[in-house]
């Protein structure tokens, strides 16, 4: 009766692997896994771009904070980051969704290592390119704007995109505040079934795989569209 | 209209500009020569503030640059620099390079300032290049667009450091013409370059620098005709015949 590879727990399953309880409950599986990957995703970005703004500032009063501020994050675990927003948060501004704290973690995290690439971003482009556009009297942060940033982050696709794998992967450790993503699901219905593991955590891997390799596509599809190196 | 005045600049302990004095009048073409490591580029580059001065007076159009009030930005949008290596935005259309300062510091309207950056282009012989890419583009016509990217602010002085020096032989042509053609229009001009032809015919005065100091200024016909100091002599020996120069 036992099969190998018994795939009825899978499609048993199914729907409450990819959306939870959603409609008639929160949302979970691997629409939330989705959901916090994608804000967190926009959220670092944002971040990031700040935080490398500020550590390449020519105020030591800007530079040395974000500095600290990015080598603390960086020198810890991804999961330390989740437990101390999990209960930091909610003891200075009251109560805050699991999710959100998740979330905040994540995007503080992803933030500091993506403000590193940005820092490389920025110092990769010639210095030629800065001087040019000094010298027609455009200001230095709109010689960021229009001639440095546009430039940079095009060079930073790649980097980004091996960022933002990570934070895709790195949504599994939010199962550990029960946060009910893709990992959590999984692990509650191997609880409950019990005999299965190894085809819902096969099960899982794959769609985690699917995932990353959508999002390397997607993004390999936009680094051709926005080259301007048209001639090279 | 740029006058040093004692200027002095050190990068460490090297004493890249020593004591220069030197005044350049209103519509007057200065070519600036000597050998590598003689300090040309950076005079230039004080000129726009690419470089900061350490010691000493340096007016230009009127603008202290000694003095910490001086808006230097202000002033940089009235002195057109042309690089060696072209420096052109390559994220950045031909016409776009042009119009980019216009539009944002000078707030033209985009219509306006294409029109202008249209005019420009047609002048530097490059009208038909307005939507390609400065990567699509030869050197020397590179270099001709930011010829044309540095007029677009419509200044009062053009600098050119060494704009010839990365270009292949046949394309050099085409920028001098461009430059004299600037040169005749009354254009203040600082030139540093080693293309003694160009020299010759437009240039009202060449200035011979090494080690930091200028050591000789005079018009081109007597500079090259009857150099007086010993360096430019054999600076010139070895520029004219390269090969039996030793």
């Amino acid at each position: 009766m036992e099969h190998f590879f018994n795939i009825s727990v899978i499609t048993d399953n199914f729907t409450y692997f990819m959306i939870g309880r959603f409609p008639h409950g929160p949302l979970g599986g691997v629409g939330l896994t989705l959901y916090l990957a994608v804000v967190s995703c926009i959220l670092s970005f944002f971040g990031g771009l700040i935080l490398g703004l500020l550590s390449v500032s020519r105020f030591p009063a800007v530079r040395y904070p974000a500095l600290a501020f990015i080598n603390l994050v960086r020198g810890m675990p991804l999961l330390m980051v989740i437990f101390w927003m999990y209960f930091l948060l909610p003891a200075l501004f009251g109560k805050i969704a699991e999710n959100n704290t998740v979330i905040m973690a994540l995007s503080l995290f992803t933030s500091a290592y993506m403000s590193r690439i940005i820092v490389a971003g920025i110092d990769g482009i010639p210095k030629g390119q800065t001087e040019a556009a000094t010298s027609t009297g455009l200001k230095s942060w709109q010689v960021m704007y229009y001639i440095v940033l546009p430039q940079a982050l095009r060079n930073m696709i790649p980097s980004f995109v091996n960022q933002f794998v990570s934070l895709i992967k790195d949504t599994s450790l939010a199962f550990i505040v029960g946060v009910s993503e893709l990992t959590h699901v999984a692990t509650q219905i191997n609880n409950r079934t019990m005999a299965f593991p190894t085809e819902i955590f096969a099960f899982i891997a794959i769609v985690y795989f699917i995932l990353c390799f959508a999002f390397t596509s997607l993004s390999r599809w936009l680094e051709r569209r926005l080259s301007w190196s048209k001639a090279i | 209209m740029i006058i040093f005045k004692g200027v002095h600049k050190w990068f460490k302990t090297l004493h890249v500009l020593n004591n220069i004095d030197l005044h350049v009048t209103p519509g007057e073409v200065l070519v600036v020569c000597g050998p590598s490591g003689s300090g040309k580029s950076t005079l230039i580059r004080t000129i726009n503030q690419l470089e900061p001065i350490n010691e000493g007076t340096l007016i230009v159009d009127g603008m202290d640059l000694s003095d910490k009030k001086t808006d230097i930005n202000k002033l940089r949008a009235e002195i057109g620099f042309v690089f060696q290596q072209f420096n052109l935005y390559p994220h950045l259309s031909v016409i776009n390079n042009i119009t980019l300062a216009p539009i944002k510091i000078r707030n033209i309207p985009k219509k306006e300032a294409e029109e202008q950056a249209m005019e420009l282009l047609t002048r530097v012989g490059l009208a038909e290049k307005r939507d390609a890419y400065p990567l699509q583009l030869s050197g020397g016509q590179q270099q001709r667009v930011a010829i044309a990217r540095g007029l677009a602010m419509k200044p009062r002085i053009m600098l050119f450091d060494e704009p010839t020096s990365a270009l292949d032989p046949e394309m050099i042509g085409e920028v001098l013409e461009v430059m004299k053609d600037l040169a005749r229009s009354g254009m203040t001009m600082v030139v540093v370059t080693h293309e003694m032809g160009f020299a010759r015919e437009v240039a009202h005065r060449v200035v011979f620098m090494d080690y930091g100091v200028i050591l000789e200024e005079a018009p081109p016909e007597d500079f090259f005709m009857r150099p007086q100091h010993e360096r430019a002599q054999q600076f010139l020996r070895q520029l004219l015949t390269p090969m039996q120069s030793q």
